[in-house]
Parts: C-alpha cells; structure tokens; sequence
C-alpha cells in the first residue's frame, strides 16, 4: 500500500529525514517510535504534504501512485489520513459541514454523486457514537472550546467519517487520560479491516496495549534503525532509548 | 483679474445645467441654500481629518456629463434582481426614477413613489423635512446632493404599517462618465415597520460617480431595516451618505455590503435621541485589485437606555485598501448604553492595506461599552488542517472567509438576500 524508498526531507536547511525506507501493507499496524527530536511528525507531515518540508531525496509510492507528486487535498482524498497531534481550532467552521464538503469533494474526485443529507446524517450519527462523541460537539465550530480530549476524539471521528486507507496518527495519546485512550483506541480499532492500514505514532507504549502493532519501528536521527514486533515497544519502555543510541553510535 | 477655476467650480458649472425651475418654492430655497452652503465648504483633502485616508482625486479630478433628463431608454433589471425574493421594485436609473421599470404592489398606508413627484405634489412631510437631517451646510457631498440631487426614493410609512414586501430600490448607472446625484427618504410613522434593499449596480457607467443621500425618519417604535449592497464593476466612484434619526424605541438597522468599488466612501450618521432604541450597524467590505473602501460610522446616543451594536469586517484582496472609522458617542444623559463596536480585517495579500480606527467618547458614568479593532491573515494551519481532510485550498478559504464575516450578517432578516450575499461571496472565493 505504502511504500517509502531512501526519504530524505529538511525543513529551513536542516535535514531532518535521512534516509527513511518503509512499506507497509493492506491490514497492519506499523508503530514508529523513538526519542524527541527523531523526525517522527516530521514524517507524518511530509506524508500529508506540508509545505514547510522540502523533500529532497527518495520516492513515496502510495497505492502505485507518487504521492509526493499531489497536493495535500488529492492525498487526502486518496485515502492517507493524518489524525493531527495537535488538532487545529476554527473559529466559525463548523465540524458538519466541513466534513461535507470534505466528504462531497472526495467524492467528486471519485467521480461519486453527492452525499445526501439523510445519508449524511446518519453517517454521522453512527461514527459519532463509535467515540462517544457528543452529537454536539459535532455540530460546534472545528475544535473551537472542545477539551484535549475531545479534540482528538474529534480526530477519530473525521477518521470514521472519511474512512481512509491509510491512517496516520500522530501522538495522538499525548495528553489523553486513561478513558479517553481507551475510546480513541476503540474507535481505531473498530475501523481497522484487512483493506486499510494504521501508522502509529507515539512516544509511549501505553498506546500500544490497546492497539496492538505488527510492527514496530524506532526511529533515530532521521532513520529508522530497529524494526521488530510489538515486544520492541516493551523493551523500549523498559529500558528507554539510550541501548539503541549505544547500538547506533558503536 | 481672472481667477482661475477650481475642481468645485467646474463640477458646480456642470451641475448648474440642471435645471429645477419648475419646482416648488420650498424645494427652490433648499437648493439655494445648499448652493450657498457651498461657498463656504471645499472639498477634503488629506489633511482634513475625516478623510485622512481617502482621497477623493479621481473623483474631482474628472468632468462628467450630466443627464439632465429622464430618459426612456429599455433595461432589462433582471440581472439585477435578488433570486427568490418578491419585493416592491423602484428603479433609479442615472438618478432618475423610472416608474415603467419600477413595480410597486399597493399597499394602503405604504407610499413607495419618485421624490420628484412628491415634491412636484409638495407633499406635506417632505416639505417640512427634506433636509431635515442630512443638512447642507455640514458637509460638501450632502450639499452637492442638495443642490443637484435629480430623483430619488419616497417610503413613508403610515401608523401601524409593516410593510408586506422589502422595498428593493435599484440604484444603477448605465453610462459612462456621468455623475448622478439620488436622495431617498424614509419616514416610519409610529409601531410601522420596512425592509428596504438599495442596490448600487452599474451596467457601463465607467469612471461615472454616484452621490447618494439617504434620510430615515423613525417614529416611537417602529423598525427599519436597510441593506446597503455596493456592487459597481469596473472604474467607478461613489459617496453615500445615510443620516439617521432614531425617536422613542425604535430600531434600526443597517447592514452595509460592499462588494466591489474603485472608490467608495460611506458616511453613517445616527442621532438616537430617545430612549430605548436599538440601533445595529454591520458591514461587510471586500476590497479587490485597487478597490479603496471607506466606512466612517457616527452613533450619538444623546439619551439614556438604548443599545448599539457595530460588526464591521473587511477582507482585502490584491492591493485594495480599507478604510473603517467608527465613532461612538455617549453623551452625558445617556446612562445605561450598551454600546458595543468591532472591526476585523483579514488582509489576503502582502500589498493590501486597512486602516482602521475604532473611537468611543463616553461623557455618562454608568454604561457598557467596547471597542475593538483587529487585523490579520487567513490562518495557513487552519487551511492545511481542512485540505488534510480532502477539502480544495479555494475551497477552504472559501469556508474560513464565510466564518470569519458571519457575525457581520446575522442582522440581515430577508434570507434570499443572505443567500445572494453568500452566493458573491462563494462566486469570489469559491470553487
């Protein structure tokens, strides 16, 4: 579904990504991990296009398609999804309609007729109750008031709403209390089939207990220096970063 | 000696074609003394302080021909017309009413009719008011209008009357370089109540200037509503003028919408000398290429327990300028105001310009009042944040441009009028 060859990015002349491979197919969990600073967000912002990185070496394929090739929006409705680590309020937008237009012209580019408003509405309905979202905050200008908490539910449910292919969250455990983990993790876990794809990003494994990774990548430096099963995320919450940086550095 | 001719001089020649010698006494002497008026006033400059960051070169820096006559000429207004909406129409073409394009249902104690024929007909309340507010003497394009204003819109208002139907007047220019000088006049008698649209098109009319006065008169208790809706394309000017007396609880409101303009100046003049009124003044402007837009406000509450409430909000475009300046006063009787004002601004471009100036002057002790004034850009997080959801860049500051100027419209009551404002506003930034 995904694949990253040698992906170099920098931001402001420094690099930040040096050098990422990765593929990543229909129906697993990938978890990237690693230290502040290893260029996690940073690859889930290249990956959803913004503007800021500058790729300057390497080659994304996403569903045979060059996805560095497309604008953020075409990305989008291509499937990738970014669930943001830190979701962005807007004032006087409100949540529905948004998700409307971002629904419509999705499937305007699939060449689909527009969502009709009974099916919209139940649509929403549905996914709402999937994170115990209230009704509405879904109605409520994008964000704008809502708790950490609600904000990343919030995420979830656009997540929901727009059924994506491949599924990026970015820490988006940080902050959360346990219950709100527990929703968030239910609503990924609910939505995951053998047809879509999850990269997780975090910075603790607490995430992963309750949504369990194929895979586990750590991240260092700009490269991705250890990949194993869900017992890496263990070892790395057990014995912390430090051994990889010695492994790495010797 | 030969003196040399001013910019007045020549345009007051111009005007001086115009010939008003059939009219009533009453109408001559109001004009004489405009006429008069403007020996003593000229025309603004940068340093006058009201028109700081105006100037008003391309104005009266040109000669335009005058239409001295009603013309018969054939106009389709259907273009001009606002979707889905049943309104009494009357036609002000090149600032003269056309009765043959206008349609007026009858209505007992609702009068819509040309200001020429009433003062022909010298009609009673005219004759005692026409004036009344927007007098000559204060200011050089009240007098200009004065002196020269060709026809215009009467509404009066009966006790007791609401008005069926929003009265849409039609305000349009359809040659080029001509100056048209229209009046309307707006009485509310006692608990009546009008909604009124003027729309300011233009079909040609390049380098053409309009002048508009507006005079609303409200009785205790009644409620008018007027839409101001600016949408002249290509070169062109305008100055308009709404002067605004407000008696016991009445409400009025005034949304002002400004889509396009070379050069537009508004001046909002409100005088509440009653308690409890309501007075709401909102506006929109979207500045484009070098539109330059220009609100000044004036709200003088004279007396106590009344509220007002300002929305302005500007989006600027290209190189346009903005210019808002909004006065509140609050003078010594009017204890328990809410007085209440806002500007917003987003500039779109590095080369778009506002100047904005919020004033309030409070001489009473125990009143509510706020001021505020800000500007800035479209928020790029907030555009990525929406395009990460699938949604066009266009599309998404269509949506946050439609946020951002929302506020500014909830007074507007007459909802096909909302969804044609909308409908300019997705046509501009839309997909």
């Amino acid at each position: 579904m995904l694949s990253i060859k040698n992906l170099h990015a920098k931001i402001d002349d420094k690099e930040i990504l040096k050098g990422i491979n990765l593929e990543i197919k229909a129906g697993e969990v990938h978890a990237i991990m690693g230290p502040n600073g290893s260029g996690k967000s940073t690859l889930s912002a290249v990956l959803a296009g913004r503007e800021e990185y500058e790729v300057t070496e390497g080659t994304v394929n996403f569903l045979e398609k060059d996805l560095l090739d497309m604008n953020p929006e075409d990305r989008a409705r291509e499937g990738v999804f970014l669930a943001f680590q830190y979701p962005i309020e807007i004032p006087g937008v409100s949540n529905i309609n948004f998700l409307k237009t971002a629904i419509n012209e999705t499937r305007a580019y699939h060449g689909k007729e527009t969502i009709t408003a009974k099916d919209f509405l139940a649509l929403v309905k549905e996914k709402s109750a999937l994170v115990e979202l209230d009704a509405k905050l879904a109605s409520r200008s994008v964000n704008e008031g809502f708790s950490g908490g609600e904000k990343k539910r919030n995420e979830i449910f656009q997540m929901a709403m727009l059924e994506p292919k491949l599924s990026i969250l970015d820490e988006t455990d940080s902050g959360l209390d346990i219950d709100a983990l527990r929703i968030v993790a239910k609503g990924v876990n609910t939505l995951k089939s053998s047809e879509n794809a999850t990269i997780v990003i975090t910075h603790y494994q607490r995430l992963l207990d309750y949504i369990v990774p194929d895979f586990v990548h750590v991240l260092y430096n700009g490269r991705i220096v250890k990949t194993g099963g869900k017992e890496l995320a263990l070892e790395l919450e057990e014995k912390g970063y430090d051994w990889i940086k010695e492994e790495i550095n010797n | 000696m030969i003196k040399e001719l001013t910019k007045k001089d020549i345009l007051l020649e111009n005007l001086n074609q115009l010939d008003f010698s059939s009219e009533p006494h009453f109408a001559k002497d109001l004009r004489a003394e405009a006429k008069n008026a403007l020996d003593q006033l000229e025309f603004p400059t940068s340093k006058t302080e009201n028109w700081k960051y105006t100037r008003i070169g391309k104005i009266i820096n040109k000669t335009y021909s005058i239409q001295s006559k009603i013309s018969t000429s054939q106009l389709s207004i259907s273009n001009y017309l606002i979707p889905e909406l049943d309104a009494n129409i009357a036609v002000l073409l090149n600032g003269f009413y056309r009765e043959d394009l206008s349609s007026i249902e009858k209505q007992e104690g609702l009068k819509i009719s040309s200001l020429k024929n009433a003062i022909a007909q010298e009609n009673g309340f005219i004759k005692n008011h026409l004036g009344g507010i927007a007098k000559a003497e204060s200011e050089i394009f009240i007098a200009l209008n004065t002196m020269s204003f060709t026809d215009g819109v009467y509404i009066d208002l009966d006790k007791n009357i609401v008005g069926k139907k929003p009265v849409h007047i039609i305000n349009i220019i359809t040659d080029n370089n001509i100056v048209a000088n229209t009046r309307t006049i707006v009485k509310a008698h006692d608990n009546s109540a009008v909604k009124i649209i003027e729309s300011f098109v233009n079909l040609q009319g390049e380098e053409s200037f309009t002048n508009s006065v507006s005079e609303f008169f409200l009785n205790p208790n009644s409620q008018v509503e007027y839409n101001k809706i600016q949408n002249k394309e290509g070169e062109s000017y305008q100055v308009s003028t709404e002067q605004v007396y407000q008696r016991k609880d009445s409400n009025f409101t005034i949304n002002t919408i400004t889509l396009d303009g070379t050069l537009v100046r508004n001046n909002l003049n409100i005088e509440v000398n009653a308690e409890g009124c309501e007075t709401n003044l909102n506006g929109i402007y979207l500045g484009k290429n070098k539109n330059h837009i220009d609100n000044h406000t004036v709200v003088n509450h004279l007396k106590p327990n009344c509220n007002s409430n300002e929305v302005y909000k500007g989006i600027l475009d290209d190189n346009s300028v903005g210019v808002f300046n909004g006065k509140v006063f609050v003078r010594p009787d009017a204890q328990k105001t809410n007085a209440f004002q806002q500007n917003n601004n987003i500039l779109l471009t590095d080369d778009a310009v506002i100047n904005s100036k919020p004033e309030l002057e409070i001489y009473a002790d125990d009143v509510k009042c706020s001021h505020g004034s800000t500007t800035g850009q479209l928020d790029d997080e907030a555009i990525f944040y929406l395009q990460a959801r699938g949604i066009s860049k266009r599309s998404a500051v269509n949506l946050m441009i439609s946020a951002f100027i929302k506020d500014a419209l909830s007074s507007i009551s007459i909802e096909p009028l909302k969804n044609y404002i909308d409908s300019k506003i997705d046509e501009r930034f839309g997909s």
